[in-house]
């Protein structure tokens, strides 16, 4: 008996490698932290009110946030060990099938357990409070997407410890994703972290468009919309037609693995090519999904901290919209030696060239609207004056790329990786940085301290060109991506040690930023005013943080930048407003079934990874039987009575009332 | 929340008994032809092939029409819109593969 429970458990639990047993002592360590801190401050029934059943789309951005963060660092990590491995020539920090596993979860983590939590946090936080909504169109589906994107990124990260990480690269190409190449329980893990994930990420994508179309404050015509919700509408319009392809195709991939099809294979009629082929056409307009909010947070920035109007609003609208489209005409640019003639290779250079017009307005758009403003350097706008040279030199080399003839030297060097880090960290991450320093004072009431946000900026810029430059020179130096090791003889040692001392400095700078969290909120200088930027939207019309019901009464727009239009009214001698009469207010009730359902699925992955039909099966049955609770509970919803409103409002903002 | 904003279920009919009883024995029909093909044999290759896409584009058709309500949207037509839209990129992922996997025969 203890012999078969000794063989089980060294087959499940991942041995043999000092580092992941340091990882298994730290999250047993972290889990009993945790567990023994809820119990002993009696924190339990708080968590399980407040956060772990709330349907409050502030709430639930903020965890997303949060969960971004955990992954950038766990993420951040895996990017310093290979970098570690690379420093120098023949080093044997890292064994080859660790290196791989390693690169591996480094870009799924970044790019879907990193990127988009990230993006759907700073969705959630904004997009209801910048159109004047109370909430999302749909608040218990928005619930069940957040735990859905976590049950997928803990079953995700559970195969570091337990099982194996996946090894076949961020996309899992086959043939060596198969079950041929790839026996283990690692691919599965991909399979089902992504699967349950993505299902939350495309009911986001619908709750957000409705929440867009149907929800903004009374006389927000589209056109007076804030950019930054026009540019979540951008990308929810790819998410929704982008991520069924990716559930689709990895549908097919699981059927090959787990019940013998051979639709990938390279026997059986089955053609590996046909996946890269599917998988792109998710891959590519992914990057603009989140590339696009990016868009729109600097959008937001530049014309506050230019203290203008946006220049060129429309340009910009409708850059947005031909992004989103254009993106799903590209894919085949990430596949141009596939060999698939001089004619198809021709059609998606041009369309790839084409993206880089609307990008191009857009930057001009950026510029125009600072000219001549009166711009001060907080450090949101230091992120997106890091951000507009960073992402025109990653644009650019991204336009060299598209050149099909001249990517057969480029394909799969360190310039690709370079490339890609460089729109991705100088646009998405700067982006969503701006976004969170800029919205931190509304989320939570108080300002992050500037002086530590400048020391994390400069040492993430000059760590991101210390470590990427030398990788465009070491790709054309003939360099490849998932190179675990190289010889002393290429004369590759220099540059990459340069490019290790960069990654080394973004790690300082992410150190920064937690300690500038930490003591900002130690010394707390709370913001009274809910404007501390001088905001020109509808979000810095109220106090912060916002009331669950964020605006006691419903905002009438009548003009694009009402916030600004309307402080420029008051300092006319214009008299405010007269107050409108307080009604009940309508908002929707908490519910644990998001978090229960969740669970359910994460024990259907774990069950259908290990093939364990007696954990998958109940696993479905419990999914069912949240849907059939759910539906029946018509107890969804209730009225804040008027009294209760105004006796909030006139403790959060003082004696106004 | 969704019952102050989203559009109200009240004040629109809903389709009618007789319009779901086509629907129903439409989408029944579309269900019944191509099985008896597979089935009975009667038709092999190609032409089967041919009957079963048919078959279930026009079953994609009914299912839109007769319940999902589609002629009924009020203005702004966003199903309509987004309806369209997924069409014209369906069209380019199969288009879109077909031509690119054209010259990668390698496998088969």
């Amino acid at each position: 008996m203890w012999e078969r429970v000794k063989t089980f458990a060294s087959e499940f639990f991942v041995t043999g490698d000092p580092l992941i047993y340091g990882a298994d002592v730290s999250i047993v360590i972290t889990i009993l932290g945790i567990v023994i801190g809820l119990t002993y401050f009696n924190k339990w029934g708080w968590l399980w009110r407040e956060w772990l059943t709330t349907v409050d789309h502030k709430k639930i951005g903020i965890m997303y946030i949060l969960a971004a963060f955990i992954m950038l660092f766990r993420g951040g990590v895996d990017a310093l060990l290979m970098r570690a491995q690379l420093a120098a020539p023949e080093m044997n920090l890292l064994p080859p099938d660790h290196y791989n596993q390693i690169f591996t979860t480094h870009g799924v983590i970044m790019i879907l357990f990193m990127a988009m939590p990230f993006m759907f946090g700073l969705f959630n936080v904004m997009v209801p409070l910048q159109i004047g909504a109370r909430d999302v169109a749909y608040p218990f589906l928005n619930a069940l997407s957040f735990w859905l994107f976590f049950s997928g990124a803990m079953l995700f990260n559970l195969s570091f410890v337990i099982g194996g990480s996946p090894d076949a690269g961020w996309l899992a190409y086959p043939p060596y994703s198969g079950i041929m190449h790839n026996p283990g329980v690692g691919q599965d893990f991909y399979i089902w972290g992504i699967q349950i994930s993505g299902i939350g990420s495309l009911m986001t994508g619908i709750n957000f468009i409705v929440t867009i179309l149907k929800m903004r404050a009374p006389g927000m015509k589209l056109m007076k919309m804030p950019m930054f919700p026009w540019s979540v509408l951008s990308s929810c319009i790819a998410i929704i037609f982008s991520f069924p392809i990716l559930t689709a195709t990895l549908a097919l991939l699981f059927l090959d693995r787990y019940a013998g099809a051979h639709f990938f294979t390279l026997d059986g009629g089955g053609n590996p090519m046909m996946y890269i082929n599917l998988i792109w056409m998710w891959g590519h307009p992914e990057v603009y999904i989140i590339v696009l909010p990016a868009f729109g947070i600097f959008s937001e920035i530049v014309s506050t901290f230019a203290k203008k109007k946006l220049f060129g609003y429309k340009s910009m609208v409708y850059a947005m919209m031909i992004i989103s489209i254009l993106s799903f005409l590209v894919w085949a640019h990430h596949f141009f030696t596939m060999g698939s003639g001089a004619d198809v290779n021709a059609f998606f250079a041009l369309t790839t060239m084409l993206i880089a017009i609307p990008t191009g307005v857009k930057v001009f758009n950026w510029l125009f609207t600072m000219f001549r403003g009166k711009i001060t350097f907080e450090t949101p706008m230091l992120w997106t004056m890091g951000f507009i040279p960073c992402f025109i030199v990653g644009g650019l080399t991204g336009v060299l790329l598209s050149v099909a003839p001249a990517d057969f030297q480029f394909h799969n060097s360190y310039f690709l990786v370079a490339h890609f880090h460089q729109v991705i960290i100088g646009g998405v991450v700067f982006g969503y940085f701006a976004g969170l320093y800029y919205w931190w004072p509304k989320l939570f009431g108080f300002k992050l301290n500037e002086r530590i946000g400048k020391w994390a900026f400069w040492f993430w810029n000059i760590g991101f060109y210390l470590c990427f430059m030398p990788q465009y020179a070491l790709g054309l130096m003939g360099m490849t991506r998932r190179v675990v090791t190289y010889g002393w003889d290429k004369g590759w040692w220099e540059m990459n040690l340069v490019s290790t001392i960069g990654a080394g400095l973004m790690g300082i700078a992410f150190l920064f930023q937690v300690w500038q969290i930490v003591y900002s909120v130690k010394h707390l200088r709370k913001d009274e005013t809910g404007d501390p930027w001088n905001g020109r939207t509808l979000e810095w019309s109220i106090p912060s943080p916002a009331p669950v019901y964020n605006f006691a009464t419903l905002p009438h727009v009548t003009s694009q930048d009402e916030w600004w239009e309307e402080k420029q009214r008051r300092l006319q001698g214009h008299p405010a407003p007269a107050p409108v009469k307080i009604e009940p207010i309508h908002m929707p009730k908490n519910s644990g079934i998001p978090i229960v359902m969740s669970m359910f699925w994460f024990f259907t992955g774990f069950g259908f990874i290990f093939d364990w039909l007696w954990l998958a099966i109940p696993g479905l049955v419990g999914v069912a039987a949240c849907m059939l609770v759910h539906s029946f509970n018509y107890d969804t919803d209730y009225y804040i009575p008027v009294e209760e409103i105004k006796r909030t409002e006139s403790a959060i903002r003082g004696v106004t009332s | 929340m969704q019952h102050d904003m989203s559009p109200s279920h009240a004040d629109k009919n809903h389709g009618s008994l007789k319009s779901y009883t086509i629907g129903f024995v439409f989408s029944i029909l579309l269900t019944i032809i191509p099985i008896t093909v597979v089935m009975s044999g009667w038709l092999a290759g190609k032409a089967s092939a041919i009957i079963l896409m048919v078959t279930a584009v026009l079953q994609l058709v009914v299912q839109l029409i007769f319940f999902m309500h589609l002629r009924e949207e009020k203005k702004p037509r966003y199903n309509l819109l987004t309806l369209i839209l997924g069409l014209i990129i369906l069209l380019v992922i199969v288009i879109g593969s077909m031509w690119i996997m054209m010259y990668n025969m390698v496998a088969l």
